[in-house]
């Protein structure tokens, strides 16, 4: 599972920062995910504490902030609300949709102590 | 997993077949890749002044938010971009095999290595979790191959493969594959610093995978459907199978291939040769 290689990068950002910043621990992480991400957020909560243990960030909140899909519908001219990758525009039916929100994958701030 | 850093543990095992070392600190750090990315937003500290602590005084711990924005997978980005310069700076054409696992991925190389070695030197890299199966079958083309097994893991990564070619220096002027880890759904996300993924499908897996593993038809540029010698014996549908992969990503080259028979694989090899050519005049442009 590839949330595990995720985790270890979000983790890996956040021990960085917290040395940079001076700080004594890491007590809460947020994360944007897009909701069209491929990304699992329960599997990323399942393995934050377990990659955290043993690091500054260990005990730390996981946040997990879904950002939701949109795209721009280039028959509609608009922006529309998607619901999966690829899936066909909501008000016309085409297919012709460019994703412009849904896809992050990002670390966005954290709490230190 | 390394708990200091987070990075995964793989271990790549050498041509020799023998282990060059477990994961270790000294070697995980101690190597040409640059670990200083940049920190756009590294010093945008946020001071919450009146946080749980109450109060400035000093020996008091005083919590407060730091803003990071940075992409997850900014750390494998970077390793990728480094082995893009390091490929391009030796014109090696390097092309990312991506599939589920038994789709003949590696039947597949090995036959089109036999193709393309008197015209261009080639070399693999190879990952699986666990066996060096697979790179013993690619040096018994006669092509030099080195086996990354990934572990745990579902995939290769940047930092992976960056150790993997350095210790497989691949000639001037040659083709690199790299066959990832059979799995199409993670090695999408990964970008290795190749110049295309290929994705395989092959016939006996059902038209609507396109549509069911998205991603990875997104993320190639091309789609080989494999095993086209099984298709008098099986129901399947290239026509649909193609519009399937065509409507998630318009711009996906197809070619029908049997790594069996040698069907396509002309063709695999002509497109292979005209876009290593393209790619070398673009860079003698100097473009990217």
């Amino acid at each position: 599972m590839h949330e595990m290689s995720l985790t270890e990068s979000i983790v890996e950002i956040a021990v960085e920062t917290a040395r940079k910043e001076g700080a004594e621990r890491v007590t809460r992480v947020v994360v944007d995910v897009g909701q069209l991400s491929h990304v699992e957020p329960e599997a990323l909560e399942f393995c934050f504490a377990a990659v955290a243990r043993g690091t500054i960030v260990e005990g730390a909140r996981l946040e997990v902030a879904r950002v939701p899909g949109a795209g721009f519908c280039s028959d509609c001219g608009k922006t529309v609300a998607i619901a999966e990758r690829f899936s066909p525009c909501p008000e016309c039916g085409g297919f012709r949709v460019q994703m412009t929100a849904g896809d992050e994958l990002k670390v966005r701030e954290m709490e230190i102590a | 997993m390394c708990s200091t850093c987070g990075c995964g543990q793989a271990e790549i095992v050498l041509d020799s077949g023998k282990s060059a070392g477990a994961h270790a600190h000294d070697h995980a750090h101690d190597h040409a890749h640059d670990h200083d990315h940049h920190h756009h937003h590294d010093n945008g500290a946020i001071d919450y002044g009146n946080g749980p602590a109450g109060a400035h005084a000093p020996g008091v711990s005083q919590e407060r938010m730091v803003a990071i924005e940075r992409d997850i997978m900014s750390k494998n980005d970077a390793y990728a971009r480094d082995n893009r310069r390091a490929l391009a700076a030796k014109g090696v054409f390097a092309l990312n095999l991506v599939s589920s696992p038994g789709s003949g991925k590696t039947t597949l190389l090995a036959r089109t290595i036999e193709a393309l070695k008197d015209r261009l030197p080639v070399s693999v890299v190879e990952g699986d979790q666990q066996t060096s199966n697979d790179a013993e079958r690619i040096r018994a083309t006669g092509a030099p191959a080195i086996q990354i097994n990934t572990g745990k893991g579902c995939h290769l990564d940047a930092h992976m493969v960056g150790h993997a070619i350095e210790t497989l220096d691949p000639a001037p002027n040659s083709v690199l594959f790299i066959e990832n880890v059979g799995n199409l759904v993670c090695p999408a996300g990964f970008d290795l610093g190749e110049a295309h993924k290929v994705v395989v499908l092959s016939v006996t897996e059902g038209e609507d995978k396109p549509l069911k593993y998205p991603d990875m038809f997104v993320a190639a540029d091309l789609m080989l459907l494999n095993k086209s010698d099984l298709l008098p014996h099986l129901d399947f549908d290239v026509g649909l199978c193609l519009a399937n992969a065509l409507r998630i990503n318009p711009h996906l080259q197809t070619l029908v291939v049997s790594a069996r028979t040698g069907e396509g694989l002309s063709a695999f090899v002509a497109w292979i040769e005209a876009n290593a050519a393209r790619r070398a005049a673009a860079m003698a442009k100097g473009g990217a």
